[in-house]
């Protein structure tokens, strides 16, 4: 620190200023705003990290790795990470399957606007909310089983609540409009120039698709499928309210939630949450991985 | 763009619609039946309900204190959109026109509060709250809640910024604009509809945003969402139809803001922010 | 050469209508062009000629009409299903395949063996002058190469007829001389068939063997450029040919092939390109190079100079008549701003046209 300031004071004597100086890389006055908003998170994302991670090591009792120990002996805890891939992975694949063709459609649309907006609509209402409406509405008496008796598909009431299909149910209203947009952002950035000159070069749709969307597609789809896996991982409110959260929707969030809120073992919370961090950047990292192998780069054609 | 017409694209779709009808249906039979159910005197084993009410919306404003629930998540929002639109505009402008050692390292740090879930960062974030005895205060609250929405401000300002001209500023100065008077007649008047966009969707999003406020919310700091968490949660203790007339009151609250929102932003806007991110 | 082009008589376009939301709409367009030419549709936008060309190319179907390679009718049939080699105003490249991939992109989806492919791209490559650029991405490319890697792409499928859309309008205007000089070298050491789509007049004049004005979605002249520069059939594509000075005026007398117009206080008389009546409203059209300054008289207009500019060898000016009409003009001498002077064009160099069609 010391030998900075005597640098300082060498430079003030000699040559520009530091504050010219300083200015010729960058920092200045207007730099300086960024300031507040590093500092808020700072302290209320970055140190709250690093707390519950040294938290986690320091646990009520026993050795610094034993919060771990036990989460991973212990089968009420360790199977919650197999049940929540069971929910998350199979919902965020189907959301990103259907997304793909719905999006190459709604891109010809005229109105995309409407349904965009509709869309929009259970993203806005968020997680309880549906949780709510799907009680009524998926419950033993609820309309989409009234629906399907009177149609004669079925002859008793699905159980389709409190459950795994619940949970399911819940995700995929959450999450396929979010995949959605996300998904027909990539697909509208693509130069629709590209899909004519591989149609004059003698592509059918298929090979279109094939050849020249996918591969430039690819690296979006990926992240795509990283945010939208993020979030169903993560999926708390609904695994409570609509599934069965003692059994098989007991998914780790209320692992790490009855740890801090109900045990009051912040240790084993943040344990349970750093390793909730952790198979989340594994599954993410694993997908980035895989983007090395495609084209990366602008999609919006090769204007100049 | 090439619109195929042979037989089997028909098909495909066909049954591309069928599937989106399908999900929209659903989705509002959804909302539908919360709806109906907050205006049914009686609703068992029956299409529909026997009669039509209002009473479940005075006894939900009554036993859920609906009034202060309100009063405290308008003063949340206000607050988190508030400091969220100082500190994200002012981080955004600095980021958009300045290059410095470590901005990387800063984006990073903008970036992962967006990317983490809030239940991941939520758990750590309420520990720490909880020691330094914030949480459970309105403050703590609103605190919380800017994790996310700072970043959020900043990515969707730094296009922004970026397509103004930075010659206009310059301009604005030969012509002896002070930083201040820069700001204020110039820079203002050009981010007023970036920032306006930007704060409706914090908006929306804060008072949706539920686990961040049900981690660190106590009695007194409870948001619209978390309260109806709690009424689903304790089902059988009230009525279903005042659980549901509850429910009503904040898709209300939030779609009014939805749809004035949307009259300045893309619908896409509201997910999509996260690939605003400048290249690296 | 082994890049050898398929074989064709003619093209013909029949009565092509496309109504779509009034802009871009084509009304009736009917149009030949046989193998070996090069046409230019030319127009301003909005006028139909890229919606020509991508009807030609099948990316947008026809509403009425037919189009007609020999004997085959290909309206009905789907872009890939056509064969024909377009370049596109953005070029288009696929950003993910490297030049040699995109070049090959047509011979691969036609199933052409790999060691054929790398032959002809190799040799397509070379045509348009880029060995050596095979393995980079099109990001990597300055526009000229990108262009140059456009045309190789849709030649390099051998198509019976080359699509070129504005393939010049993104570069800059030295480039865009040596490019159009290329593509007009390509199109000769090929024997191609090209349908060349511009909005720039001096591009149509100097690439095409005959040039198709097209305006509001309907055909106003075909004709080889020195047809169109010297005898425009239309008032628009007068316009288009240069002619600055479009006045307006009331026809007054008609002698033999010429007609003479009441312009405010003037009267001017020029050689009729439509057939006007007596009374009616008509325009005449004046280069600015054909409008002198010089002693009044007939076809004299008194003027006001406002603006003069010297352009090397001479000076180009505008000026305003009494009667509020601008001219723009010639002189090989410099006159003062404000002078009032008499403009003067002989008559054989004025054109009447009737008021638009």
């Amino acid at each position: 620190m010391t030998m900075t300031v005597l640098a300082e004071k060498q430079i003030i004597e000699s040559g520009p200023s530091l504050h010219q100086r300083l200015a010729a890389r960058g920092f200045d006055a207007v730099t300086l705003l960024v300031i507040p908003a590093f500092a808020l998170l700072a302290l209320l994302f970055v140190y709250p990290f690093a707390y519950g991670l040294i938290l986690s090591f320091e646990p009520k009792a026993g050795s610094a790795w034993s919060n771990y120990q036990r989460f991973f002996t212990d089968p009420y805890l360790y199977t919650t990470i197999w049940k929540t891939l069971l929910l998350s992975v199979p919902v965020t694949v189907l959301n990103l399957v259907v997304s793909l063709p719905v999006a190459f459609r709604v891109r010809l649309m005229y109105r995309q606007r409407l349904l965009t907006t509709i869309l929009v609509v259970p993203i806005t209402l968020g997680t309880v909310l549906i949780a709510e409406g799907l009680l009524n509405y998926l419950g033993p008496q609820g309309w989409f089983n009234r629906t399907l008796i009177a149609v004669g598909l079925i002859d008793h009431p699905l159980r389709l609540v409190h459950n795994y299909w619940g949970v399911f149910a819940s995700l995929l209203i959450n999450g396929f409009p979010f995949t959605f947009l996300l998904v027909l952002s990539y697909v509208t950035g693509i130069d629709p120039a590209l899909e004519q000159a591989a149609a004059t070069l003698g592509a059918n749709a298929r090979q279109r698709f094939t050849s020249v969307f996918l591969p430039i597609l690819m690296p979006g789809l990926a992240i795509t499928f990283c945010l939208s896996f993020v979030q169903a991982f993560s999926v708390f409110p609904s695994a409570v309210l609509l599934g069965e959260p003692a059994g098989q929707t007991r998914v780790i969030s209320i692992a790490a939630y009855q740890a801090a809120f109900e045990e009051y073992d912040y240790s084993m919370a943040s344990a349970i949450a750093m390793i909730m961090g952790i198979v989340q950047l594994a599954i993410v990292l694993g997908m980035m991985a895989t983007r090395g192998l495609f084209y990366r780069g602008p999609v919006a054609g090769t204007k100049g | 763009m090439i619109r195929d017409t042979s037989l089997s694209s028909k098909l495909w779709i066909r049954a591309v619609w069928i599937f989106v009808g399908f999900f929209i249906l659903n989705l509002f039979a959804m909302i539908g039946s919360v709806v109906t159910s907050s205006f049914a005197t009686r609703w068992l084993g029956t299409w529909f309900p026997a009669g039509w009410t209002t009473r479940w919306y005075s006894s939900a404003w009554s036993e859920f204190q609906l009034q202060d629930v309100l009063l405290v998540t308008f003063e949340v929002v206000g607050a988190v959109v508030v400091i969220s639109g100082l500190l994200g505009v002012t981080a955004a402008y600095a980021l958009a026109r300045r290059d410095f050692a470590g901005k990387k390292i800063i984006m990073l740090v903008i970036l992962l509060p967006l990317i983490v879930p809030p239940i991941t960062f939520g758990i750590p974030l309420a520990t720490v709250l909880y020691q330094t005895g914030f949480a459970g205060t309105f403050w703590g609250v609103v605190a919380a809640n800017l994790v996310p929405t700072v970043p959020f401000v900043i990515l969707v300002m730094i296009p922004f910024i970026e397509q103004i001209d930075p010659r206009l500023e310059a301009a604005a100065r030969v012509f002896g604009a002070n930083t201040f008077k820069l700001f204020v007649h110039v820079l203002m008047p050009l981010l007023l509809p970036g920032i306006l966009a930007a704060l409706l969707l914090v908006l929306v999003r804060t008072i949706a945003m539920f686990e961040l406020t049900f981690l660190v919310a106590g009695p007194t700091s409870q948001t619209l969402v978390v309260a109806l968490y709690y009424a689903v949660f304790a089902a059988g203790v009230r009525a279903v139809q005042s659980i549901d007339a509850m429910a009503v009151v904040y898709m209300v609250t939030t779609l009014v803001w939805l749809i004035i929102a949307l009259r300045f932003v893309n619908p896409t806007q509201i997910v999509t922010r996260a690939k605003q991110q400048p290249a690296h | 050469m082994t890049i050898a082009l398929q074989k064709f008589d003619e093209l013909r376009l029949e009565q092509v209508r496309r109504e779509f939301g009034g802009l871009n709409a084509l009304k009736d367009v009917t149009l030949t062009v046989k193998r070996g030419e090069f046409i230019a549709l030319l127009g301003p936008s909005g006028c139909g000629k890229s919606t020509t060309l991508n009807c030609i190319a099948g990316l947008l179907p026809v509403t009425g009409g037919s189009i007609w390679l020999d004997k085959r009718r290909i309206d009905t049939l789907r872009p890939e299903e056509r064969g024909f080699g377009m370049v596109f105003q953005s070029y288009a490249l696929f950003p993910h395949l490297t030049v040699k991939q995109n070049v090959g992109f047509g011979l691969k989806m036609r199933g052409v063996p790999k060691a054929e492919i790398s032959r002809k791209v190799d040799e397509a490559l070379a045509l348009v002058r880029l060995t050596g650029q095979a393995q980079k991405l099109p990001g990597q490319l300055s526009g000229g190469q990108q262009q140059r890697v456009a045309i190789a792409r849709a030649i390099v499928i051998e198509p019976p007829l080359v699509l070129m859309d504005e393939p010049l309008s993104n570069l800059d205007a030295k480039l865009r001389l040596e490019m159009r000089a290329e593509i007009r070298r390509i199109h000769n050491t090929l024997g191609a068939t090209t349908i060349y789509v511009t909005h720039d007049q001096d591009e149509a004049l100097s690439l095409a063997d005959r040039i198709v004005v097209l305006k509001d979605g309907v055909i106003r002249q075909v004709g080889t450029p020195n047809e169109l520069y010297e005898k425009p059939a239309h008032i628009d594509v007068a316009d288009f040919m240069g002619f600055r000075n479009r006045i307006k005026g009331r026809v007054i007398r008609q002698a033999g092939a010429s007609a003479t117009l009441a312009v405010g206080g003037s009267e001017v008389t020029g050689i009729m390109r439509s057939s006007v009546q007596d009374g009616s409203e008509a325009y005449a059209a004046i280069r600015a190079d054909d409008l002198m300054t010089g002693e009044p008289g007939q076809n004299a207009f008194a003027a006001r100079i406002e603006t003069i500019e010297y352009r090397g060898r001479e000076f180009v000016g505008t000026a305003r008549t009494s009667d509020g009409i601008d001219l723009v003009f010639r002189s090989d001498h410099a006159v003062a701003l404000g002078a009032n002077v008499h403009l003067r064009a002989a008559p054989e160099r004025v054109l009447v046209f009737s008021e638009a069609m």
